[in-house]
Protein backbone atom coordinates (compact mmCIF):
# COMPACT_ATOMS: atom_id res chain seq x y z
CA UNK A 1 0.00 0.00 0.00
CA UNK A 2 1.54 3.30 -0.64
CA UNK A 3 0.06 7.08 -1.75
CA UNK A 4 1.77 9.28 -4.14
CA UNK A 5 0.28 12.33 -3.54
CA UNK A 6 1.15 15.04 -6.71
CA UNK A 7 -0.80 18.33 -6.07
CA UNK A 8 -0.19 20.83 -8.43
CA UNK A 9 -2.99 23.55 -7.61
CA UNK A 10 -6.32 23.77 -6.06
CA UNK A 11 -8.58 27.08 -6.01
CA UNK A 12 -11.79 28.05 -4.82
CA UNK A 13 -14.14 30.68 -6.30
CA UNK A 14 -15.38 32.78 -3.57
CA UNK A 15 -19.36 34.27 -3.59
CA UNK A 16 -17.57 37.26 -5.35
CA UNK A 17 -16.12 35.45 -7.98
CA UNK A 18 -12.78 35.90 -7.09
CA UNK A 19 -10.65 33.02 -7.69
CA UNK A 20 -8.84 31.94 -4.47
CA UNK A 21 -5.99 29.80 -4.86
CA UNK A 22 -5.77 27.29 -1.23
CA UNK A 23 -2.78 24.87 -2.79
CA UNK A 24 0.30 25.24 -4.90
CA UNK A 25 2.61 22.00 -5.56
CA UNK A 26 2.31 19.48 -2.78
CA UNK A 27 4.14 16.48 -3.63
CA UNK A 28 5.05 13.69 -1.24
CA UNK A 29 4.43 9.71 -0.77
CA UNK A 30 3.54 7.99 2.14
CA UNK A 31 3.88 4.03 2.69
CA UNK A 32 2.54 1.69 4.94
CA UNK A 33 3.78 1.83 8.53
CA UNK A 34 4.63 6.09 8.03
CA UNK A 35 2.66 8.67 9.53
CA UNK A 36 3.52 11.81 8.20
CA UNK A 37 2.43 15.25 9.96
CA UNK A 38 0.72 17.80 7.77
CA UNK A 39 2.22 20.82 10.43
CA UNK A 40 0.82 24.62 9.04
CA UNK A 41 -0.13 27.66 10.43
CA UNK A 42 -4.02 28.08 10.53
CA UNK A 43 -5.86 27.91 7.12
CA UNK A 44 -3.27 27.25 5.43
CA UNK A 45 -5.34 24.70 3.49
CA UNK A 46 -4.34 21.06 5.62
CA UNK A 47 -8.36 20.78 5.80
CA UNK A 48 -8.46 21.43 1.99
CA UNK A 49 -5.57 19.03 1.15
CA UNK A 50 -7.25 16.30 3.30
CA UNK A 51 -10.77 16.49 1.65
CA UNK A 52 -8.44 15.89 -2.13
CA UNK A 53 -6.86 12.88 -0.30
CA UNK A 54 -9.80 11.45 1.05
CA UNK A 55 -11.47 11.60 -2.58
CA UNK A 56 -14.25 13.56 -1.15
CA UNK A 57 -12.84 16.67 -3.61
CA UNK A 58 -11.88 16.33 -7.26
CA UNK A 59 -11.69 19.14 -8.09
CA UNK A 60 -8.02 20.19 -7.92
CA UNK A 61 -4.59 20.11 -10.87
CA UNK A 62 -2.50 17.35 -9.85
CA UNK A 63 -2.66 13.55 -9.61
CA UNK A 64 -3.10 11.20 -6.59
CA UNK A 65 -2.22 7.76 -6.69
CA UNK A 66 -3.76 5.32 -4.21
CA UNK A 67 -3.31 1.91 -4.01
CA UNK A 68 -6.65 -0.01 -5.14
CA UNK A 69 -9.05 -1.48 -2.82
CA UNK A 70 -7.75 0.90 0.08
CA UNK A 71 -9.85 1.07 3.18
CA UNK A 72 -9.77 4.99 4.44
CA UNK A 73 -10.53 5.42 7.48
CA UNK A 74 -11.19 9.13 8.26
CA UNK A 75 -11.42 11.35 12.01
CA UNK A 76 -12.57 14.51 10.89
CA UNK A 77 -12.12 18.09 12.86
CA UNK A 78 -15.63 18.08 14.30
CA UNK A 79 -16.48 14.22 15.47
CA UNK A 80 -19.25 13.69 12.85
CA UNK A 81 -21.14 11.03 14.76
CA UNK A 82 -24.61 10.65 13.94
CA UNK A 83 -26.82 12.02 17.08
CA UNK A 84 -29.40 9.53 16.54
CA UNK A 85 -27.45 6.27 16.86
CA UNK A 86 -25.76 5.18 20.12
CA UNK A 87 -21.88 4.79 20.50
CA UNK A 88 -21.72 1.20 19.39
CA UNK A 89 -23.99 1.99 16.43
CA UNK A 90 -22.11 4.61 15.41
CA UNK A 91 -18.86 2.12 14.92
CA UNK A 92 -20.43 -0.67 13.92
CA UNK A 93 -22.67 1.00 10.55
CA UNK A 94 -18.79 2.45 9.66
CA UNK A 95 -17.31 -1.08 10.56
CA UNK A 96 -20.17 -4.31 9.85
CA UNK A 97 -17.53 -6.92 9.66
CA UNK A 98 -15.85 -6.22 13.34
CA UNK A 99 -15.89 -8.98 15.47
CA UNK A 100 -17.16 -8.21 19.12
CA UNK A 101 -13.48 -9.18 20.74
CA UNK A 102 -11.78 -6.06 18.49
CA UNK A 103 -14.74 -3.74 19.32
CA UNK A 104 -14.41 -4.39 22.67
CA UNK A 105 -10.69 -4.44 23.17
CA UNK A 106 -11.00 -0.75 20.71
CA UNK A 107 -13.47 0.75 23.61
CA UNK A 108 -11.03 -0.86 26.75
CA UNK A 109 -8.12 1.35 24.82
CA UNK A 110 -9.89 4.24 23.99
CA UNK A 111 -11.99 4.30 27.86
CA UNK A 112 -15.88 3.98 25.68
CA UNK A 113 -16.37 0.83 27.51
CA UNK A 114 -19.32 2.53 29.99
CA UNK A 115 -20.40 4.68 26.77
CA UNK A 116 -21.33 2.18 24.35
CA UNK A 117 -25.16 3.03 24.88
CA UNK A 118 -24.84 6.58 24.97
CA UNK A 119 -26.34 8.90 22.27
CA UNK A 120 -23.43 11.36 21.09
CA UNK A 121 -25.21 14.30 22.23
CA UNK A 122 -24.54 12.75 25.86
CA UNK A 123 -20.88 12.42 25.26
CA UNK A 124 -18.39 15.37 25.82
CA UNK A 125 -16.37 16.36 22.91
CA UNK A 126 -13.52 14.20 24.34
CA UNK A 127 -15.27 11.47 24.04
CA UNK A 128 -17.14 12.12 21.13
CA UNK A 129 -13.62 12.48 19.54
CA UNK A 130 -12.68 9.28 20.95
CA UNK A 131 -15.66 7.88 19.32
CA UNK A 132 -14.65 8.98 16.05
CA UNK A 133 -11.89 7.46 16.80
CA UNK A 134 -12.92 3.90 17.63
CA UNK A 135 -15.33 4.33 14.12
CA UNK A 136 -12.18 4.90 12.36
CA UNK A 137 -9.50 2.24 13.75
CA UNK A 138 -12.50 -0.29 14.32
CA UNK A 139 -12.88 -0.52 10.02
CA UNK A 140 -9.03 -1.56 10.35
CA UNK A 141 -7.89 1.05 7.89
CA UNK A 142 -4.94 1.08 5.13
CA UNK A 143 -4.88 4.61 5.00
CA UNK A 144 -5.63 6.76 7.94
CA UNK A 145 -6.78 10.73 8.51
CA UNK A 146 -6.54 12.19 11.96
CA UNK A 147 -7.52 15.79 11.22
CA UNK A 148 -6.55 17.75 14.54
CA UNK A 149 -7.91 14.94 16.38
CA UNK A 150 -6.48 16.42 19.45
CA UNK A 151 -7.50 20.25 19.29
CA UNK A 152 -9.53 22.46 21.91
CA UNK A 153 -8.78 19.39 24.37
CA UNK A 154 -7.54 20.16 27.91
CA UNK A 155 -3.71 19.54 27.92
CA UNK A 156 -4.14 16.59 30.54
CA UNK A 157 -6.30 14.72 28.14
CA UNK A 158 -4.64 15.84 25.01
CA UNK A 159 -1.43 14.23 26.43
CA UNK A 160 -3.81 11.03 26.91
CA UNK A 161 -5.59 10.56 24.40
CA UNK A 162 -2.21 11.10 22.40
CA UNK A 163 -0.82 8.15 23.84
CA UNK A 164 -4.38 6.11 22.99
CA UNK A 165 -3.52 7.27 19.07
CA UNK A 166 0.15 6.47 19.50
CA UNK A 167 -0.82 2.77 20.78
CA UNK A 168 -3.83 2.55 17.94
CA UNK A 169 -1.54 3.66 15.46
CA UNK A 170 1.28 0.94 16.20
CA UNK A 171 -1.01 -1.55 16.33
CA UNK A 172 -1.77 -1.50 12.94
CA UNK A 173 0.71 -1.51 9.88
CA UNK A 174 -1.10 1.60 7.95
CA UNK A 175 -0.92 4.82 6.41
CA UNK A 176 -1.33 7.71 8.54
CA UNK A 177 -1.68 11.37 7.98
CA UNK A 178 -2.00 13.68 10.66
CA UNK A 179 -2.95 17.35 10.42
CA UNK A 180 -2.00 19.23 13.77
CA UNK A 181 -0.70 22.92 15.40
CA UNK A 182 1.08 21.37 18.18
CA UNK A 183 5.33 20.78 17.03
CA UNK A 184 4.94 18.46 20.62
CA UNK A 185 2.21 16.02 18.93
CA UNK A 186 3.97 15.80 15.78
CA UNK A 187 7.29 15.22 17.19
CA UNK A 188 5.77 12.73 19.25
CA UNK A 189 3.16 10.75 16.71
CA UNK A 190 4.97 11.11 13.19
CA UNK A 191 8.02 9.92 11.45
CA UNK A 192 8.00 12.41 8.31
CA UNK A 193 7.57 15.86 9.30
CA UNK A 194 5.76 18.23 6.13
CA UNK A 195 6.04 22.35 7.23
CA UNK A 196 3.46 23.81 5.13
CA UNK A 197 3.25 27.58 3.80
CA UNK A 198 0.70 30.07 4.52
CA UNK A 199 -1.95 30.16 1.76
CA UNK A 200 -1.78 29.00 -1.16
CA UNK A 201 0.39 25.75 0.71
CA UNK A 202 2.86 24.48 -0.43
CA UNK A 203 5.77 21.99 1.12
CA UNK A 204 8.59 24.13 2.77
CA UNK A 205 10.50 21.76 4.37
CA UNK A 206 10.75 17.52 5.24
CA UNK A 207 11.58 16.38 8.50
CA UNK A 208 12.39 12.46 8.73
CA UNK A 209 12.58 11.47 12.10
CA UNK A 210 15.08 8.41 11.99
CA UNK A 211 14.32 6.79 15.42
CA UNK A 212 11.50 4.60 15.94
CA UNK A 213 8.22 6.09 17.59
CA UNK A 214 8.36 4.37 20.71
CA UNK A 215 11.73 4.49 21.44
CA UNK A 216 12.20 8.02 21.28
CA UNK A 217 13.54 9.46 24.92
CA UNK A 218 12.30 12.73 26.29
CA UNK A 219 15.62 14.57 25.83
CA UNK A 220 15.50 13.19 21.83
CA UNK A 221 11.88 14.65 21.48
CA UNK A 222 13.26 17.87 23.19
CA UNK A 223 16.11 18.15 21.10
CA UNK A 224 14.32 17.18 17.75
CA UNK A 225 11.76 20.11 18.90
CA UNK A 226 14.88 22.24 19.73
CA UNK A 227 16.22 21.87 15.87
CA UNK A 228 12.76 22.10 14.04
CA UNK A 229 11.89 25.86 16.17
CA UNK A 230 14.63 26.82 14.93
CA UNK A 231 13.75 26.33 11.26
CA UNK A 232 13.13 29.66 9.53
CA UNK A 233 10.31 28.97 7.48
CA UNK A 234 9.36 32.22 6.75
CA UNK A 235 12.00 32.74 4.48
CA UNK A 236 12.03 29.27 2.59
CA UNK B 1 -56.46 14.01 33.75
CA UNK B 2 -55.59 17.51 32.46
CA UNK B 3 -57.08 16.15 28.92
CA UNK B 4 -60.44 15.05 30.57
CA UNK B 5 -60.71 18.17 32.31
CA UNK B 6 -60.76 20.08 28.75
CA UNK B 7 -63.25 17.60 27.43
CA UNK B 8 -65.61 17.82 30.12
CA UNK B 9 -65.33 21.69 29.49
CA UNK B 10 -65.82 20.91 26.17
CA UNK B 11 -69.74 19.32 26.84
CA UNK B 12 -70.02 21.84 28.92
CA UNK B 13 -69.74 24.57 26.89
CA UNK B 14 -71.60 22.56 24.54
CA UNK B 15 -75.11 21.95 27.15
CA UNK B 16 -74.94 25.10 27.92
CA UNK B 17 -74.80 26.72 24.12
CA UNK B 18 -77.70 24.46 23.35
CA UNK B 19 -79.91 25.77 26.01
CA UNK B 20 -79.58 29.34 24.83
CA UNK B 21 -79.66 28.87 20.82
CA UNK B 22 -82.26 26.13 21.38
CA UNK B 23 -82.78 22.26 20.28
CA UNK B 24 -83.60 22.90 17.01
CA UNK B 25 -80.60 23.99 15.80
CA UNK B 26 -78.01 22.73 18.54
CA UNK B 27 -79.51 19.57 19.77
CA UNK B 28 -77.94 18.87 23.16
CA UNK B 29 -75.79 16.11 24.22
CA UNK B 30 -78.14 13.64 25.18
CA UNK B 31 -80.18 14.00 21.87
CA UNK B 32 -77.05 13.12 19.44
CA UNK B 33 -75.63 10.59 21.98
CA UNK B 34 -78.65 8.72 21.18
CA UNK B 35 -78.82 8.85 17.78
CA UNK B 36 -75.43 7.62 17.72
CA UNK B 37 -76.42 4.59 19.86
CA UNK B 38 -79.03 4.00 16.88
CA UNK B 39 -76.41 4.25 14.42
CA UNK B 40 -73.89 1.98 16.04
CA UNK B 41 -76.83 -0.60 17.08
CA UNK B 42 -78.06 -0.55 13.40
CA UNK B 43 -74.17 -1.54 12.31
CA UNK B 44 -74.58 1.71 9.75
CA UNK B 45 -72.22 3.76 12.19
CA UNK B 46 -69.53 0.88 11.48
CA UNK B 47 -69.94 0.76 7.88
CA UNK B 48 -69.29 4.44 6.96
CA UNK B 49 -66.33 5.04 9.48
CA UNK B 50 -64.76 2.04 8.19
CA UNK B 51 -65.56 3.49 4.73
CA UNK B 52 -64.34 6.63 5.18
CA UNK B 53 -61.38 4.90 7.02
CA UNK B 54 -60.52 2.93 4.40
CA UNK B 55 -60.09 5.94 1.92
CA UNK B 56 -57.92 7.70 4.07
CA UNK B 57 -55.44 5.53 5.13
CA UNK B 58 -55.63 4.75 0.92
CA UNK B 59 -55.25 8.16 -0.31
CA UNK B 60 -52.75 8.84 2.55
CA UNK B 61 -50.17 6.25 2.12
CA UNK B 62 -50.16 6.93 -1.73
CA UNK B 63 -49.91 10.87 -1.12
CA UNK B 64 -47.52 10.41 0.86
CA UNK B 65 -45.10 7.68 -0.58
CA UNK B 66 -45.18 9.15 -4.03
CA UNK B 67 -45.01 12.76 -2.30
CA UNK B 68 -41.88 11.70 -0.18
CA UNK B 69 -39.85 10.25 -3.35
CA UNK B 70 -40.56 13.34 -5.16
CA UNK B 71 -39.70 15.62 -3.12
CA UNK B 72 -36.04 13.80 -1.81
CA UNK B 73 -35.51 14.01 -5.36
CA UNK B 74 -36.53 17.49 -6.06
CA UNK B 75 -34.59 18.56 -2.76
CA UNK B 76 -31.51 16.13 -3.94
CA UNK B 77 -31.42 17.21 -7.77
CA UNK B 78 -31.48 20.70 -8.88
CA UNK B 79 -32.55 19.70 -12.40
CA UNK B 80 -35.70 17.69 -10.89
CA UNK B 81 -36.33 20.91 -8.50
CA UNK B 82 -36.36 23.11 -11.60
CA UNK B 83 -38.47 20.84 -13.67
CA UNK B 84 -41.42 19.76 -11.39
CA UNK B 85 -41.18 23.37 -9.31
CA UNK B 86 -43.88 25.29 -11.72
CA UNK B 87 -46.37 21.88 -11.44
CA UNK B 88 -45.59 21.98 -8.04
CA UNK B 89 -46.81 25.50 -7.42
CA UNK B 90 -49.83 24.91 -9.89
CA UNK B 91 -50.85 21.78 -7.57
CA UNK B 92 -50.71 23.68 -4.58
CA UNK B 93 -52.89 26.31 -5.32
CA UNK B 94 -55.48 24.37 -7.17
CA UNK B 95 -58.53 24.07 -5.27
CA UNK B 96 -59.44 20.79 -4.11
CA UNK B 97 -62.91 21.06 -5.52
CA UNK B 98 -62.14 21.28 -8.62
CA UNK B 99 -59.67 18.28 -8.52
CA UNK B 100 -62.68 16.16 -7.20
CA UNK B 101 -65.12 17.22 -9.43
CA UNK B 102 -62.66 16.64 -12.99
CA UNK B 103 -61.77 13.46 -11.68
CA UNK B 104 -65.38 12.68 -10.87
CA UNK B 105 -66.27 13.42 -14.57
CA UNK B 106 -62.78 11.77 -16.37
CA UNK B 107 -63.44 8.57 -14.49
CA UNK B 108 -66.79 8.44 -13.72
CA UNK B 109 -68.32 8.51 -9.81
CA UNK B 110 -65.54 5.65 -8.72
CA UNK B 111 -63.53 4.94 -6.19
CA UNK B 112 -60.99 4.93 -7.97
CA UNK B 113 -61.57 8.52 -9.11
CA UNK B 114 -62.39 9.37 -5.58
CA UNK B 115 -58.80 8.09 -3.82
CA UNK B 116 -56.54 9.39 -6.79
CA UNK B 117 -58.78 12.98 -6.39
CA UNK B 118 -57.75 13.03 -2.40
CA UNK B 119 -54.05 11.99 -3.25
CA UNK B 120 -53.66 14.60 -5.50
CA UNK B 121 -54.68 17.37 -3.48
CA UNK B 122 -52.34 15.89 -0.43
CA UNK B 123 -49.49 14.94 -2.66
CA UNK B 124 -48.29 18.98 -3.14
CA UNK B 125 -47.78 19.48 0.40
CA UNK B 126 -45.73 16.61 1.14
CA UNK B 127 -43.48 17.64 -1.93
CA UNK B 128 -42.93 20.90 -0.51
CA UNK B 129 -41.84 19.51 3.30
CA UNK B 130 -39.87 16.67 1.89
CA UNK B 131 -38.07 18.70 -0.36
CA UNK B 132 -37.47 21.15 2.82
CA UNK B 133 -36.02 18.68 4.12
CA UNK B 134 -34.02 17.17 1.48
CA UNK B 135 -32.30 20.66 1.15
CA UNK B 136 -31.43 20.60 5.32
CA UNK B 137 -29.32 17.42 5.02
CA UNK B 138 -26.05 17.89 6.64
CA UNK B 139 -23.17 18.03 3.99
CA UNK B 140 -20.53 16.90 6.95
CA UNK B 141 -22.43 13.74 7.38
CA UNK B 142 -22.86 12.67 3.82
CA UNK B 143 -19.31 13.23 3.48
CA UNK B 144 -18.87 11.02 6.34
CA UNK B 145 -20.56 8.48 5.01
CA UNK B 146 -18.39 8.81 1.31
CA UNK B 147 -15.38 8.71 3.51
CA UNK B 148 -16.36 5.43 4.92
CA UNK B 149 -17.18 3.93 1.83
CA UNK B 150 -21.01 3.22 3.29
CA UNK B 151 -22.76 1.41 0.90
CA UNK B 152 -26.12 3.55 -0.67
CA UNK B 153 -29.04 1.51 1.36
CA UNK B 154 -26.70 1.74 4.71
CA UNK B 155 -26.16 5.75 4.24
CA UNK B 156 -29.73 6.34 3.44
CA UNK B 157 -31.05 4.04 6.51
CA UNK B 158 -28.72 5.43 8.97
CA UNK B 159 -27.67 9.36 7.74
CA UNK B 160 -30.59 10.47 5.49
CA UNK B 161 -33.85 8.85 7.03
CA UNK B 162 -33.12 9.96 10.13
CA UNK B 163 -32.45 13.46 9.33
CA UNK B 164 -35.93 13.16 7.07
CA UNK B 165 -37.78 11.46 9.52
CA UNK B 166 -38.91 14.84 11.28
CA UNK B 167 -39.96 16.37 8.30
CA UNK B 168 -41.86 13.06 7.22
CA UNK B 169 -43.56 13.11 10.70
CA UNK B 170 -44.70 16.81 9.55
CA UNK B 171 -45.54 15.92 6.17
CA UNK B 172 -47.83 13.11 7.91
CA UNK B 173 -49.29 15.36 10.32
CA UNK B 174 -50.76 17.99 8.10
CA UNK B 175 -51.30 15.63 5.60
CA UNK B 176 -53.75 13.31 7.17
CA UNK B 177 -55.42 16.72 9.01
CA UNK B 178 -55.94 17.51 5.39
CA UNK B 179 -57.35 13.97 3.81
CA UNK B 180 -59.32 13.81 6.73
CA UNK B 181 -60.99 17.28 5.42
CA UNK B 182 -61.17 16.66 1.48
CA UNK B 183 -62.38 12.81 1.61
CA UNK B 184 -65.54 14.28 3.21
CA UNK B 185 -65.92 16.69 0.22
CA UNK B 186 -65.16 13.71 -2.46
CA UNK B 187 -67.81 11.20 -0.54
CA UNK B 188 -70.17 14.14 0.01
CA UNK B 189 -69.85 14.56 -3.99
CA UNK B 190 -70.00 11.38 -5.25
CA UNK B 191 -69.39 8.30 -3.09
CA UNK B 192 -72.78 6.32 -1.79
CA UNK B 193 -71.47 5.73 1.69
CA UNK B 194 -68.68 6.76 4.49
CA UNK B 195 -68.94 10.29 6.08
CA UNK B 196 -68.89 12.37 3.98
CA UNK B 197 -72.02 10.61 2.49
CA UNK B 198 -73.97 11.06 5.53
CA UNK B 199 -73.40 14.26 6.53
CA UNK B 200 -74.88 15.14 2.65
CA UNK B 201 -78.20 13.10 3.42
CA UNK B 202 -78.54 14.88 7.15
CA UNK B 203 -78.00 17.98 5.23
CA UNK B 204 -81.05 17.09 2.85
CA UNK B 205 -82.82 16.32 5.48
CA UNK B 206 -81.80 19.01 8.07
CA UNK B 207 -81.26 16.36 10.69
CA UNK B 208 -78.54 17.90 13.11
CA UNK B 209 -78.61 15.45 15.39
CA UNK B 210 -77.38 12.72 12.70
CA UNK B 211 -74.95 15.39 11.71
CA UNK B 212 -73.24 16.08 14.78
CA UNK B 213 -73.49 12.44 15.68
CA UNK B 214 -70.89 11.52 12.32
CA UNK B 215 -69.13 14.44 12.76
CA UNK B 216 -68.56 13.66 16.46
CA UNK B 217 -67.52 10.12 16.28
CA UNK B 218 -65.50 11.15 13.09
CA UNK B 219 -63.43 13.12 14.98
CA UNK B 220 -63.09 10.97 17.96
CA UNK B 221 -61.64 8.35 15.44
CA UNK B 222 -58.90 11.15 14.55
CA UNK B 223 -58.45 12.23 17.60
CA UNK B 224 -57.83 8.23 18.81
CA UNK B 225 -55.44 8.21 15.53
CA UNK B 226 -53.22 10.91 16.92
CA UNK B 227 -52.55 9.77 20.36
CA UNK B 228 -52.25 6.38 19.60
CA UNK B 229 -50.48 5.97 16.25
CA UNK B 230 -48.69 9.53 15.48
CA UNK B 231 -47.28 10.89 18.41
CA UNK B 232 -46.08 7.74 19.86
CA UNK B 233 -44.13 7.42 16.22
CA UNK B 234 -42.61 11.12 16.86
CA UNK B 235 -41.79 10.49 20.46
CA UNK B 236 -39.77 6.97 19.12
CA UNK B 237 -38.26 9.27 16.54
CA UNK B 238 -36.68 11.64 18.89
CA UNK B 239 -35.81 9.85 21.80
CA UNK B 240 -31.76 10.55 20.71
CA UNK B 241 -32.78 13.92 21.94
CA UNK B 242 -31.57 14.60 25.27
CA UNK B 243 -34.31 15.32 27.84
CA UNK B 244 -34.62 17.40 30.75
CA UNK B 245 -33.87 14.91 33.52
Amino acid sequence: MQLEVNITGKSFASAAGKRHDVLDNVTFTLNAGEVGVLFGPSGCGKSTLLRILAGLDANYQGHVARSPGMRLGMVFQEPRLLPWRTVEENVRIAAPDVDDGTLSALFEVLELSVHRNHFPGELSLGLARRVALARAFAIEPDFLILDEPLASLDNALAGRLRDQVATLVASRKMMTLLVTHDLDDAVRLGDRLFFLSPRPARILHVETIAAPRATRSEPEIGEIKRQLSQLDLANM
Amino acid sequence: MLRLLSFALFIATWWIASLLIGDAKLPAPPAVLSVLAAEARSGALFVNLGATLARVALAFTLAMALGSAIGYLMGRVSLADRLGDPWLILLLNLPALVVIVLAYIWAGLTEVAAITAIAINKLPTAVVTLREGARALDPALDEMATAFALPRGRAFRHVVLPQLAPYIAAAARSGLSLVWKIVLVAEYLGRPNGVGFEIGVAFQLFDIPLLLAYSLSFAGVVLVIETVLVQPFETRLTRWRLRAA
